[in-house]
């Protein structure tokens, strides 16, 4: 066993396998026992330089339960950041106000340069395009949790592969299991070169597919993310593809039984309503997966996991 | 150095040469060695006729030794140019610029998201592959590849 306390996160590659796989028993304990006053004695912040709702509830909640303190900002709009600050100064007194700090922002590598400024542990929420490691560990638990391993899975990933961070990090995560990937996604928006690079350096597959029907017999997971109107040069280009990448609940006939559908949230009309109802659907599960996570991370950061 | 035929660039008696420079570099050179305010001789020659070359750039500088740190960084423009230190008109040493595992504080991220072009942070690359030189930002991680390299002013 690793000891996590005093460490980092700002991107997905500052864990290793094993710390990861650490981090996720630590989160089932926590799934089985959320309330446990541990953190009572410390004070977290959550400093969001740019709004996001869903993130910050999920870290705060987490936090919450473990009976820790919050301060922060949801917005920069009312603080002294809008009047000009610097990101080091306010690095620089937030830490020492506090004994972690959870931060998003939109310029990226703000997260990195703000563990080198800070006295105490950062978990980056989110820096720009860059990175989102807390989204990764709960997709990776969502698929422990669903399929019983991380090992020698069909992962299909659906929609947005050229510009979706999460996928990106959690093909790159997934490449430590052995995984096979299938990639469906309109021509402009396949996975990067560099990410398929990855993968196979890590001596794995991956299969290139334009529809979702496609993968439905052997995927043990679908990852659906949003396709963008503002990703298409050609308007009409969008409106051609567009309905290529929705899942529907008469398209999952003949998947298996252990297949389930992950999304980042928040989900437009790529997944309609009444996929929601079948047992394949696992989305709300995977964001409530979140708090779990964000609990063993901030426990393990702090020293009492 | 073509020193039977008529030297183009006078002989210095100390310092340093900076020989074989490939002339759409050259310019970049003086810049990043800081010499268009070095308060000494410093001879420059270029689209000189060389055997290695069909045409190439000098720079001689008096009364200057860079250390390693400063001849690497000419590595990431011209990786095959000779450095050679001289004494007493003699050659004391010859190096070759070496590109290094990490650079600090020279290399311009290209990314305009980035940490490193919002506030004052001296920029950090890690050198990921020597040969088609791409550095990846310390910070928001992305690539900087030979054909997109820019320098910090
Ligand atoms: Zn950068």
């Amino acid at each position: 066993m690793s000891n996590l306390k005093g460490r980092n996160l700002i991107s997905i590659t500052d864990f290793s396998k094993e710390e990861y796989i650490q981090v996720l028993d630590i989160a089932e304990e926590f799934e089985k026992n959320p309330k446990q006053k541990i953190l009572s004695d410390k004070v977290v912040a959550t400093l969001f330089f740019e709004p996001s709702t869903r993130t910050r509830l999920s870290f705060e909640s987490a936090a919450n339960q473990l009976g820790a303190r919050i301060i922060g900002f949801s917005d920069p709009g009312a603080t002294s950041v809008q009047k000009g600050e610097s990101l080091h100064d306010t690095i620089t007194m937030v830490s020492s106000y506090s004994d972690l700090i959870v931060m998003r922002n939109p310029k990226e590598g703000s997260s990195r340069y703000a563990s080198e400024v800070s006295t105490v542990p950062v978990i980056n929420a989110g820096d720009g395009a860059n990175q989102h490691p807390t989204q990764c560990m709960l997709d990776l638990y969502s698929i422990r949790k669903t399929q019983g391993t991380l090992d020698n899975l069909n992962i299909a990933m659906v929609g947005d592969l050229k510009y979706g961070r999460t996928v990106h990090s959690l093909t790159q995560a997934m490449c430590n299991f052995n995984a096979t990937f299938h990639l469906v996604s309109p021509e402009e928006l396949k996975l990067p070169s560099s990410v398929k690079m990855s993968i196979k350096n890590a001596g794995l597959k991956y299969y290139q597919y334009t529809e979702i029907k496609d993968i439905m017999a052997t995927a043990d997971i679908i990852y659906m993310t949003r396709v963008q109107r503002e990703r298409f040069a050609d308007p009409l280009e969008y409106e051609r593809v567009k309905d290529s990448c929705i899942l529907s609940a008469d398209m999952l006939k003949g998947c298996k039984p252990n297949m389930r559908i992950l999304h980042p949230l928040p989900r437009v009309n790529e997944i309609t309503m009444d996929v929601d109802k079948t047992p394949y659907a696992y989305y709300f599960q995977q964001a409530q997966n979140g708090v779990y996570v964000r609990q063993a991370l901030m426990a393990a950061i702090l020293g009492v996991r | 150095m073509d020193t039977k035929k008529e030297l183009v660039v006078p002989r210095i008696e100390n310092g340093t040469v900076i020989d074989h420079i490939p002339t759409n570099v050259l310019y970049q050179i003086v810049h990043i060695l800081g010499l268009e305010n070095y308060e000494d001789e410093v001879l420059i020659g270029n689209y000189l006729t060389s055997h290695k070359f069909i045409r190439k750039g000098i720079i001689k500088v008096k009364n200057k030794y860079f250390d390693n740190e400063e001849i690497n960084k000419i590595a990431l423009v011209a990786p095959m140019v000779t450095i050679i230190r001289i004494k007493n008109y003699e050659v004391i040493e010859k190096l070759e610029a070496e590109i290094p595992d990490h650079i600090d504080n020279f290399v311009k991220c290209m990314n305009p998201r980035c940490i490193t072009n919002h506030e004052a942070i001296p920029t950090k690359f890690d050198v990921i592959d020597k040969k088609s030189l791409k550095l990846r930002c310390h910070y928001c991680e992305k690539f900087v590849t030979k054909d997109t390299i820019r320098f910090c002013e």
